[in-house]
């Protein structure tokens, strides 16, 4: 090595050998980190005010109608001291969660959802009711705003669509081992891998828009204007069902959307959803 | 790079715990910070601005005359539910159901021209309407039944409305804790071709529990706008002057919304 060329080797030492891959980008355009908080805020109220609204009748049907006159397809409620959720014919015991619990008083209620899932927490279907259509409107236009401006700023093209290559039977399944290994990115150039898009896609476009729907569906009045929103779920009792049981599954969505986020990054994910800041 | 990633992979379980942590104590707080606001009168004040939303929209969407539903024979459940009161306590309702209430009058009078008083047996002699719909209860439930009555817009050319009436009243015979059961509809709905004053339920005289003699229907709202008992009309400019100021029984003791189109 002779003394000319030594720093140079430094120098090349020093700095990166190539560039590195960008790490992971996990910035979100304002419109996105807005809706995403507004929207969170929205579903804790709604679901948990639909809750307390599901207290007055614990009961769900199928069909146009449905009522105490005939058994619902699910039923909480208590017999005696025994609080219990029934399913169809299968009956599970639920005294002390569903059905028969005691209140932050330790006084025995024979009410669906206990005191700390409702709002409010005392029994009130008419303040749940206003809950409910209040944040009803902020998730429904929130959703809206969020769909026009996602396609607008190209979010929805560039992160969310699935590219063509990504429906390929081997690609997915391969997402799927490595979710089993909990690996969450290989290098493709995508922001996110199929399996996130997909439940994104899930999401955004069939499970927050059936909500609103089957909501809609549940209104005499809506009803009266258009017909369609009730009959294409087979009816009110239906559609009320329906909504019952995809309010769950946002449950669902939520404790995993969480728990992937808590066992990758948390911190990182967390600033990129809200300040926004690339690292 | 070792340097730099023992510290981070500590302050991310650090995190991980106090994320975990701050969610248990988030749930608690979550349910004082909502039971706090609810009893805000000025939040309140704010939430109750969807009931004017959604009255827009629907009257937007549904205009004057969107007709709710009808259903075929073949619908019908075999029970209509009887909710709120199944059967008054007024001494006088009870003596007039011992006798079909053969002496039960309907008034209608306020702003109107002919203040009248209609007997029954005048009631159930007018032109019939019959219609198959769907009663939804603000609590969730539905059933479906033949209603057969008067058409209310009808009844209201008989006595003949005057320009300044804009809301009706319907007086009930019904007291419930809070007292006497009322209703009130806006001329939207009071002349929509579907609501009428029913007497009859599923072929039969309208069941005590139903409201018997007389019941509102008023099919593109909830279930406790259909006032039952029904002894007198009153139309009025501002339903606000009367009893307890929120339009309705349900709506003075239990905060429910005036408008119940959802």
């Amino acid at each position: 090595m002779n003394t000319a060329a030594a720093p140079l080797e430094i120098q090349q030492d020093l700095a990166p050998p190539e560039p590195v891959p960008a790490e992971q980008d996990h910035y979100h355009a304002r419109s996105t980190r807005v809706w995403h908080w507004v929207n969170l805020v929205a579903l804790i109220a709604l679901f948990m005010s639909g809750l307390m609204i599901f207290n007055a009748h614990p009961s769900l049907y199928w069909g146009e109608a449905g009522n105490r006159t005939e058994p619902g397809w699910l039923m909480i409620g208590a017999r005696g001291e025994t609080g219990f959720v029934r399913v169809g014919s299968v009956q599970i015991t639920s005294t002390g969660v569903l059905g028969r619990w005691e209140d932050a008083d330790g006084i025995s209620r024979n009410r669906a959802f206990p005191y700390w899932a409702t709002i409010p927490s005392d029994y009130n279907l008419a303040d749940a009711r206003h809950w409910h259509f209040f944040f009803a409107w902020i998730f429904a236009f929130g959703l809206l705003a969020f769909m026009v401006v996602s396609l607008f700023n190209g979010h929805l093209m560039r992160e969310i669509a699935m590219r063509s290559h990504e429906w390929r039977p081997s690609t997915l399944w391969q997402t799927i081992v490595d979710h089993a290994r909990l690996r969450f990115h290989t290098e493709t150039g995508e922001s996110y891998n199929p399996l996130q898009k997909l439940s994104y896609i899930a999401i955004i476009f069939v499970a927050l828009p059936l909500m609103i729907v089957t909501g809609l569906a549940m209104s005499p009045a809506v009803d009266a204007a258009l017909h369609f929103p009730s009959i294409m779920f087979g009816g009110r009792q239906s559609a009320r069902s329906i909504h019952f049981i995809i309010a769950f599954a946002l449950v669902a969505f939520l404790v995993v959307h969480v728990a992937l986020v808590l066992i990758h990054k948390p911190l990182t994910l967390l600033r990129g959803m809200t300040i926004g800041a690339r690292r | 790079m070792t340097e730099i990633a023992q510290p981070l992979e500590s302050s991310l379980r650090l995190t991980r715990r106090a994320l975990v942590g701050s969610l248990a104590l988030g749930a608690g707080g979550l349910l004082t910070g909502c039971d706090a606001l609810n009893a805000n009168q000025r939040f309140r004040d704010t939430l109750r601005l969807a009931e004017t939303g959604n009255m827009a929209v629907h009257r937007l969407m549904g205009g004057r005359s969107g007709l709710a539903r009808e259903y075929s024979p073949r619908d019908i459940g075999h029970a209509f539910p009887a909710n709120g009161t199944r059967m008054p306590d007024d001494p006088v309702y009870q003596r007039e159901a011992a006798t079909a209430f053969a002496d039960w009058t309907l008034a209608i009078d306020g702003l109107v021209e002919r203040p009248t008083r209609f007997a029954l047996g005048q009631i159930r002699a007018m032109p019939r309407q019959t219609q198959i719909t769907r009663h939804d209860c603000v609590e969730g439930w539905s059933a479906i039944g033949k209603w057969t009555g008067v058409n209310l817009s009808y009844l209201l050319d008989q006595v003949g409305l005057r320009d300044s009436a804009r809301y009706l009243v319907f007086h009930c015979a019904d007291t419930l804790r809070a007292g006497p059961y009322y209703e009130s509809i806006d001329m939207v709905d009071a002349r929509h071709p579907q609501s009428m004053i029913a007497w009859a339920l599923n072929d039969a005289l309208l069941p005590v529990g139903n409201g018997a003699p007389l019941r509102l229907r008023v099919e593109r709202q909830l279930g406790y706008k259909h006032a039952k008992y029904v002894r007198r009309i009153e139309a009025v400019a501002d339903y606000r002057l009367a009893y307890g100021g929120g339009g309705g029984y349900w709506e003075d003791a239990a905060g429910y919304e005036w408008y119940a189109g959802i």
